[in-house]
């Protein structure tokens, strides 16, 4: 695609995630490509980035994202942004090199009617973006924890499972952690003090000893942070997981690869 | 002109709606027993959030109030049936959990002087929640929601507690994360009347907001509560005790039975929500509004079982 086609589906895209937004609600996205991008062109996906989300959140605290990639090895990196949140920038992806990873598929909270933006670094320097219009849940859903009490005294627990992959040359994952990934704006009803938020910062995720990635998120990540994805296996015999939080936690995690792909 | 006129008509029946003492009814269903069911449908402006089913429970000395509503508006209208029947004080607003439907009309109570009173989870979950509650139920119910606070109680119930309302003594009994994590159900053991909240639903689909097996075990375990008849959380007023779980434990074990096949054949959460609880969807109302949610949740539980 030549330039000024890109720059012409760069308009459409940019018309479209407008007429979807909330009546008169300024766009939040102009900003969010400043603060996150460093204000850097984003063009259209163009096909290198696709994202999977519901018409609408059925629950406010758990909502389905899936980022596909065509072309892995095009891939640096992929970033979920929920533009109407109060932390937009729900998680960014590094991808390994050679790791081969064909989708990733995460929770995020959405607190109301939202842009949401799938955004890939490519190789060769460039940002596309691909966008889905989510509508909020509806009655008494929200983006809160469902227990409290359970999510801390389970904080750090792991779990790991194996898919049969549709593309026979991939292995199929799912990473899972333990954490209230909670927000800081809650009110501590005793002390009237706000709660400090306490989430998952940081997780890498590795095939031996080669990455297949590294996230950065925050608090738009739903609890219990959850990662599916596909990656090109490397003969590699173990899984292996490093998760850190605000708040000077580190959780691991290792299992060995079986045969279930 | 005629269409000035219907303009006029519908002007007049929105501002009634929002503004008017509303059309409010509560039934004496045992003596010194009060109920009001609200309607099965979503919080509008329309029906100023009236959804849930709201009680009072009459001692010789004093009144305890059971959940207020889905607006300021709602509880106003609440209290003043209330005056009808009985002028004697408010002791006690007792909420059965944190959702709006059930709390959004407490700030009409508080000039009575009641206590306010709930499960210990429920002032953190009003904390939580609240300020998003009051800003996204804006949307769907504009100025119904206009003067709508968030009061938490100062009286929390950890496991049980008795509330003697003179020579009444009803029974508050906190439960484990179920319909929500702030359940509390008030019986009446001298009229056999038991307010079961949010953990019974009736005709509306059950809300999981809390935790799909701790539903499950709680629904069970509230079969052995001695009752003969409940105020459920939604639906039909009063209703046969126990047989009125019946509907409510069927919906949830369809629905745990089909999440728990769908992580075992490898489905993801989007592809469950869709298709999990579907065989159930002729039995209830709203069940488009929630299944697919009670789905989602209930998916991100079940899949942590196992090894």
């Amino acid at each position: 695609m030549n330039r000024s086609a890109l720059c012409a589906a760069g308009a459409f895209f940019a018309l479209i995630a407008t007429a979807a937004l909330a009546e008169n609600a300024p766009d939040p996205w102009p900003g969010l490509v400043t603060d996150i991008f460093q204000n850097r062109a984003v063009g259209a996906a163009d096909g290198a980035i696709a994202l999977d989300a519901p018409a609408r959140a059925e629950d406010a605290a758990i909502v389905p994202m899936t980022m596909r990639f065509s072309n892995p090895s095009q891939i640096k990196v992929a970033t979920l942004v929920i533009d109407q949140n109060p932390m937009p920038m729900a998680a960014a992806f590094t991808l390994g090199d050679k790791s081969g990873v064909g989708f990733i598929e995460t929770r995020v909270r959405v607190n109301s009617y939202s842009n949401v933006h799938a955004v890939a670094e490519t190789s060769d320097g460039r940002l596309r973006a691909d966008a889905k219009f989510v509508k909020a849940s509806g009655g008494c859903s929200a983006p809160a924890v469902k227990d409290q009490d359970e999510a801390i005294a389970n904080i750090g627990k792991m779990k790991y499972r194996e898919f049969k992959s549709a593309d026979a040359a991939k292995r199929e994952a799912q990473i899972m952690i333990r954490h209230p990934n909670a927000s800081g704006m809650q009110m501590d009803p005793v002390s009237r003090a706000y709660l400090p938020a306490h989430f998952i910062d940081k997780v890498e995720v590795f095939q031996g000893d080669a990455p297949i990635f590294t996230m950065e998120g925050g608090i738009s990540l739903s609890e219990d942070p959850t990662f599916r994805f596909t990656y090109a296996p490397n003969g590699a015999k173990t899984i292996r997981v490093e998760a850190y939080d605000n708040k000077g936690g580190v959780y691991k995690g290792e299992w060995p690869i079986g045969e279930a792909s | 002109m005629l269409r000035g006129i219907l303009t006029l008509v519908a002007t007049l029946a929105a501002q009634f709606a929002a503004n008017a003492a509303p059309a409010f009814s509560i039934y004496e269903i045992a003596p010194g027993v009060y109920a009001h069911q609200g309607k099965t449908s979503l919080m509008t402006r329309e029906n100023i959030g009236d959804i849930a089913n709201l009680g009072a429970i009459v001692g010789v000395d004093a009144v305890a109030v059971i959940d207020t509503g889905g607006s300021l508006i709602e509880g106003r209208a609440f209290l003043a049936a209330l005056r009808e029947k009985t002028q004697k004080p408010i002791r006690y607003v007792i909420n059965t959990h944190a959702h709006p439907d059930h709390t959004f009309g407490n700030g009409a109570f508080v000039e009575t002087g009641a206590i306010f009173v709930g499960h210990k989870n429920l002032p953190r979950a009003l904390a939580a929640r609240g300020p998003h509650y009051l800003s996204a139920f804006r949307d769907q119910m504009g100025d119904a929601l206009d003067g709508v606070t968030i009061v938490a109680p100062t009286v929390t119930v950890a496991d049980t507690m008795t509330l003697d309302l003179g020579h009444r003594e009803i029974v508050l009994q906190a439960w484990r994360t179920a319909h929500s994590e702030c359940d509390l159900t008030v019986l009446d053991p001298k009229s056999g009347v038991l307010f079961s909240g949010d953990l019974l639903f009736l005709q509306h689909v059950p809300v999981v907001d809390g935790s799909l097996l701790g539903f499950l075990d709680v629904a069970d375990r509230l079969a052995a509560i001695k009752a003969t008849q409940v105020v459920a959380g939604h639906g039909p007023v009063p209703a046969p005790w126990p047989k009125a779980l019946e509907d409510e434990r069927a919906y949830l074990m369809r629905l745990t039975a089909d999440l728990r096949a769908a992580i075992k054949k490898g489905e993801g959460v989007a592809a469950a929500a869709k298709s999990a609880g579907a065989e159930e969807r002729e039995k209830w109302r709203l069940f488009d509004d929630y299944n697919a949610r009670n789905a989602t949740a209930g998916f991100a539980e079940l899949e942590w079982e196992g090894p």
